[in-house]
């Protein structure tokens, strides 16, 4: 391109750049007013304190020195990261086999995967509130199945492990399928290929299989991360506030939320936020960092 | 002999994988038919030791209570509204914005597109206490646009559909214009309607996320007339915290509209959901 077609456009590539700024005008002016000035005035905001009806008074670090030194929050940080720890390998375990038993020739492949699948269109509202029937300590059928007598919910040593269970379950059946169609992308010819070297069924899932499936694998696992440390509706649905094991369970959003919108307390509610964003900030760099060691993108 | 061998532990491992599958089936599906059946018994006897599996006789003014303490027809109105509203601005000016950033040259675009991936990378809890404060300020609390106000613009989508947009050869725009179309009409009558399922996918996509989204009715709509299915649920869940075949009989109300669709669209609903999988 020469000088004179930088400095002066044609009137054709003139009226094509009216348009593309015309085009993405509402998108852009609505992604600054809704979304890049809001993240400017939470990080504000978390060097404020809230004086109530949206007045805020400039106090420093001190909404983060409060934070630092509360054991509620330390526990809230512990409480996402242990539902992580709990859902995210075990999820994606059981997702990576219900991916494989729907990728072997099989009949009725359309009505597992539908099965599956369902929990993802339920509002996690609605689902909660049949799985703190099925938990309920007295009453509850897992209880009368299992000839126990264990306080799903309000334990404060077990409800996290309820928690992950109903999440686990709820979130199976879309990592499957996105893991599913991983799968089929696999040329057939190596297990072929496999089958004439007389590999093992279990030689060949570590060979082909999980290698080749691994950069799927790895977006799946990065994707869970994140949504689980966000988590919070479904802790929220099965743990109100006024349950004695909230501590137990509370996640950082969900803390996040009690500060916020129940105490009122928007300073200290932003730096919950800010943190939070930290916290999935390195948990990515370290996935990123972890990926060299495992995940495949030879073939 | 050693393909008779092969051959049986062909069968045995396809016995093994439909016993995986079915035994999957009956743990995803187990907690809907309990609600179902949960939502026809009377309360003494959903609290029999132990358990009856079908209800004794079938009490369906289990429905009529969800809906006598839940303002039920205002929750189906509100929800619709947010997802219709939503969709319909996701996919208008996401179309708009993808196709402008995969197809036009203009100067600022990749600053502009990196505002669109950074928005993308944060989680969207980090903008709720302002957008909350921009919505209260504008007195429009309790009302169906506050419900739709963080949607009017989906990041996402404009990611989504610009890589549709990429995957369109360019010549077909350069025919249309050559044809004397102009810019907007080349997008408007000849790309776009070449998106379908890429659009489809993100209505979907859109539509399931709003509808069980949480946090955002919860905090901008304190008015019961004024919820959606999911915030309305969740006051439920304290007005009768004992009585579960009401909850069952609410949440399975609360569900239907978006499982008879799902039903109905079963392979739109997996096949655009996992396309636009990673969000």
């Amino acid at each position: 391109m020469n000088k004179g077609a930088m400095t002066k456009l044609s009137a054709a590539a003139r009226r094509e750049e009216n348009w593309g700024w015309i085009m993405v005008a509402p998108t852009i002016i609505g992604l600054l007013v809704l979304n890049l000035w809001p993240f400017v005035q939470t990080l504000y905001t978390s060097f404020c304190e809230h004086l109530g009806f949206g007045h805020y008074r400039f106090i420093g670090l001190q909404n983060y020195i409060n934070m630092f030194q509360n054991a509620e929050f330390w526990r809230a940080t512990w409480n996402t990261i242990y539902f992580c720890i709990l859902t995210v390998p075990l999820g994606l375990f059981l997702s990576l086999l219900v991916a494989m038993l729907l990728n072997a020739k099989i009949k009725g492949k359309g009505f597992f995967r539908t099965v599956f699948f369902l929990p993802m269109v339920c509002a996690p509202a609605a689902v909660t509130m049949v799985w703190r029937w099925i938990f309920n300590a007295e009453y509850g059928i897992l209880n009368q199945l299992l000839g126990t007598h264990i306080n799903w919910i309000t334990d404060s040593k077990v409800v996290m492990i309820t928690c992950a269970i109903v999440a686990i379950w709820s979130n199976i059946g879309y990592d499957a399928v996105l893991l599913l169609a991983g799968l089929q992308n696999i040329s057939k010819s190596y297990y072929e290929a496999a089958n004439i070297d007389g590999a093992s069924k279990t030689t060949q899932f570590f060979q082909i299989t999980l290698p080749m499936v691994s950069p799927t694998l790895f977006v799946v696992m990065i994707m869970r991360l994140m949504s689980s440390v966000k988590v919070y509706d479904l802790i929220y649905m099965m743990v109100e506030d006024t349950n004695p094991a909230v501590t137990s369970v509370q996640s950082l959003m969900y803390l996040f939320y009690r500060s916020s919108f129940v105490a009122g307390d928007r300073g200290y509610g932003s730096a919950i936020v800010i943190w939070t964003v930290l916290l999935i900030g390195v948990v990515t760099i370290f996935q990123f960092i972890g990926q060299k060691k495992w995940v495949n993108y030879d073939v | 002999m050693k393909s008779a061998s092969l051959e049986r532990s062909r069968t045995m491992s396809k016995v093994l994988t439909y016993a995986a599958l079915i035994l999957g089936t009956v743990i995803m599906i187990f907690p809907f038919v309990w609600m179902i059946l949960t939502s026809l018994k009377s309360v003494p006897e959903s609290m029999k030791i132990p358990p009856t599996i079908f209800p004794a006789e079938l009490i369906v003014s289990n429905f009529s209570d969800a809906v006598a303490s839940l303002p039920f027809g205002h929750l189906y109105l509100n929800t619709a509204l947010m997802v219709f509203f939503r969709v319909v601005c996701a996919i208008a000016f996401s179309s708009m914005a993808g196709y402008a950033f995969a197809k036009l040259q203009f100067r600022g675009k990749g600053l502009l597109f990196g505002i669109v991936l950074v928005q993308m990378s944060l989680p969207s809890q980090i903008f709720i206490i302002p957008q909350y404060q921009m919505v209260a300020k504008m007195g429009m609390a309790n009302t169906v646009f506050a419900l739709v106000f963080p949607g009017i613009v989906s990041a996402f989508g404009v990611f989504f559909l610009r890589q549709t947009y990429l995957g369109i050869p360019t010549e077909i725009g350069e025919a249309a214009y050559l044809d004397g179309c102009n810019q907007w009409q080349t997008f408007y009558k000849v790309m776009f309607p070449l998106t379908g399922t890429s659009v489809a996918a993100l209505t979907i996509f859109t539509a399931v996320f709003a509808y069980g989204d949480l946090m955002w009715p919860l905090v901008v709509n304190s008015d019961l007339q004024m919820m959606t299915l999911s915030s309305g649920l969740a006051t439920l869940r304290g007005q009768f915290s004992t009585n579960f075949p009401v909850l069952m009989a609410g949440s399975l109300l609360a569900m239907l509209p978006m499982v008879i669709l799902y039903l109905i669209f079963q392979r739109q609903f997996i096949e655009g959901i996992a396309s636009t999988g990673g969000k």
